[in-house]
């Protein structure tokens, strides 16, 4: 039987990792993702898990030692936030290209500056680039189905790539919510044993991994590379689908709200979309034609079936909770609208931005974007730059 | 351990470095590379990691590799977060029982992938006791890329961001003891060596670093003949000339107990190990006597603080 639960969002991540009893993980501390290796360190002192944690010295260490765990045969993972991402961004990029299916638990938190700990995308999506996948998630219980889904996607033949689950510092990592928990044993065969097709430490071969290559070869390398992405797409689908059938929680590469007739539409990430969501109900009760496309993958970038979801919109607003200082707006902006031009969606777009380094937003100022697309589908309202929601006059 | 050392029977066993890789002729890289992987005893597996640097690059060319044993390289700055990554995920393996054979770890790194770069690496490696060794093939300057300084690079060494000019007679600094920084971790086996006569320091050196449970770390000095700027033949005599000159001592640390590896009976003076070099050339111009007389002080007071920690000035 599940259980409902109250957890945080961190220990819910804690929750899969104990159901996954991975093979190893090394991490260094970091506000707010801290909590997930002092967890971890927890079910291993007390028996619960037989994961090998490594008290690594910093990020970029953690990281590197993921990556020698993961080629060498083991289930691995880590958890960083903000700054600690930010340390291991130089090898973010060697696990890709070495196609090695480590999970990272990312509780987003701002980059410096100025110093902050709260939430904000800018760290995941400052690695946008980096060749991981990332799903992102609103709530306590999306971070914890997300979790439990990565090994799925990350390790399937056609894909071999490493993945960030990422969830908002504080608003979820560390807010207590409602949850329900999946039972253990249907859980592991879910998640499945790894079996690696190729490891440092299989027996009857050797192998070597992280060549220096010529440009004679690169560029086959990272083509390959780019079409394990594309294969990303149908695998987290279907992975999706087999995890609807074990607990009826749907998932998809992202979700729509009241989207079906949708004139006015937010796009955005993470849990903000609460908030979305309640701004949408009010609104419905006054009969607007509003709704909500929240992205749960962001790699691969599903930008046609976005811009699918989008065509009969008349305005859109897309919401981003990391600058990209492009003058332009954000990295979901800027890819939103991208996927809508080749798809030739005419709608209005306005790209916002919000929270950054944890500023709350209301309900009321969601509210009132809606209003502001309205008008600018009306033609009555242009915006010259992309906006900064709830800035101090 | 206990078995005398047979130099024909260590040179043929198989070779877990194979010919055919693009090393400079004339470099210390490959030789201490094949040498210490001699010292793994026939029938046991080894992971071998390498930071990026020449000997990465040159062994480890897109579609061509020189290890016989499965290999891993990842980044420069972390051979020793690498590793100790696989060596991990051995010990979760083999607590699995998904693996029977006995695997052996050693990663092997420049200077600057030791002594600078990877330092922060190397030290979390050390100090959290993963059974591996990490092997520097030190030769004293960032070669890959051209020749720049390190803190491995002695003192007054010409190079491309020291370069002798009116104003600068080569790298102001003397060059960081690594050894007894790694020492001073408290891991069960340090050791310094180089190539020397038949290989039988090294080999020793490498057998026990490899076979001491827990982490050790192997310094071998490792010619560059681009960089010190000799002649490619006289690698051996250069590295006879560091020992006997008591520039480069022989050394090891067990348990933290300093033991001296050799003690020249004459002691040659500095200027024969660096006469044969052309990155010491301006040492040698009228005029420059007190370079070389501060040199050969540094290297008479580090000699001495080796014997005072060797218990052997009495």
């Amino acid at each position: 039987m599940a259980i409902k639960e109250r957890m945080s969002g961190n220990e819910a991540v804690a929750h899969a990792i104990k159901q996954i009893n991975p093979d190893v993980m090394p991490a260094f501390p970091i506000t707010p993702s801290t909590e997930i290796p002092q967890f971890v360190s927890t079910m291993i002192a007390n028996g619960e898990i037989t994961t090998e944690f490594i008290p690594v010295e910093s990020e970029h260490s953690s990281m590197s030692a993921a990556m020698g765990a993961s080629a060498a045969g083991a289930r691995t993972l880590t958890a960083t936030s903000s700054a600690g991402l930010a340390y291991m961004w130089e090898v973010l990029y060697v696990a890709a290209s070495s196609r090695l299916p480590i999970c990272m638990a990312v509780v987003n938190r701002g980059l410096t500056g100025p110093l902050n700990i709260n939430a904000e995308h800018s760290d995941s999506m400052g690695a946008r680039d980096s060749g991981w996948i990332q799903i992102y998630a609103e709530t306590n219980q999306e971070v914890y189905d997300n979790f439990l889904q990565a090994y799925r996607i990350a390790e399937h033949p056609s894909v071999k790539l490493p993945i960030m689950i990422c969830q908002d510092g504080f608003i979820t990592s560390h807010a207590v919510q409602n949850i329900t928990l999946w039972e253990d044993e249907p859980m592991k065969q879910f998640v499945g044993e790894y079996e690696p097709e190729h490891y440092l430490l299989k027996e009857d071969e050797t192998m070597a991994v992280g060549p220096y290559a010529l440009s004679s070869f690169c560029m086959e390398a990272k083509k390959q590379q780019a079409q394990a992405m594309i294969n990303a797409k149908q695998v987290i689908l279907d992975v999706a689908k087999e995890f609807e059938a074990l607990t009826g929680q749907k998932y998809g590469f992202f979700e729509e709200y009241e989207m079906e007739d949708a004139e006015y539409a937010i796009v955005a990430i993470g849990s903000i979309c609460g908030g979305v969501k309640d701004a949408v109900d009010n609104l419905r009760t006054q009969g607007k034609k509003v709704g909500l496309l929240k992205i749960r993958v962001f790699r691969p970038f599903p930008a046609e079936e976005i811009a699918a979801a989008l065509k009969n919109c008349k305005a859109v607003a897309i919401m981003d909770r990391a600058e990209s200082y492009s003058t332009q707006g954000g990295p979901l902006g800027a890819e939103v609208t991208a996927g809508m031009y080749r798809a030739k969606c005419q709608a209005e777009v306005v790209n916002i931005m919000y929270g950054l380094s944890g500023r709350d937003t209301k309900v009321e100022e969601i509210e009132n974007i809606y209003a502001d697309l309205e008008k600018m589908a009306a033609g009555e309202l242009t915006f010259d730059e992309y906006p900064y929601l709830g800035l101090r006059d | 351990m206990e078995k005398r050392f047979n130099f024909r029977e260590i040179q043929e066993r198989e070779e877990r470095f194979a010919p055919g890789h693009r090393m400079c002729a004339g470099c210390g890289g490959p030789i201490a590379v094949r040498n210490v992987l001699k010292a793994l005893h026939p029938g046991d597996k080894a992971v071998i990691g390498n930071a990026t640097g020449c000997l990465e690059v040159s062994s480890f060319t897109y579609p061509y590799t020189s290890y016989e044993d499965s290999y891993i390289h990842t980044a420069f700055a972390n051979a020793g977060a690498t590793l100790s990554g696989v060596e991990t995920a051995y010990k979760a393996l083999k607590k699995k029982g998904k693996i029977d054979s006995t695997y052996k770890f050693i990663t092997f790194g420049g200077d600057g992938g030791t002594y600078d770069i990877g330092f922060q690496s190397l030290s979390g490696a050390m100090e959290r006791g993963h059974d591996m060794v990490y092997v520097c093939y030190d030769n004293g300057a960032y070669m890959n890329t051209g020749i720049q300084r390190s803190s491995a690079t002695p003192m007054f060494a010409d190079t491309t961001t020291t370069p002798v000019g009116k104003y600068s007679a080569g790298k102001p600094q003397t060059r960081k003891d690594l050894a007894a920084i790694i020492a001073d971790h408290n891991v069960p086996y340090v050791a310094q060596t180089t190539f020397i006569g038949n290989m039988k320091d090294l080999y020793e050196k490498a057998e026990k670093a490899i076979y001491t449970p827990g982490g050790a770390f192997l310094n071998i000095l490792a010619p560059c003949p681009r960089g010190w700027r000799y002649d490619s033949p006289e690698i051996i005599e250069i590295c006879r000339l560091a020992v006997e000159t008591c520039y480069w001592p022989l050394f090891e640390v067990i348990d933290g107990k300093w033991i001296l590896s050799y003690k020249p009976k004459n002691k040659l003076p500095l200027t024969e190990f660096l006469k044969k070099q052309g990155r010491f050339k301006h040492l040698f111009k009228p005029g420059n006597e007190d370079l070389l007389e501060a040199f050969q002080e540094e290297v008479d007071r580090r000699w001495e603080q080796l014997l005072d920690r060797c218990h052997e000035n009495y």
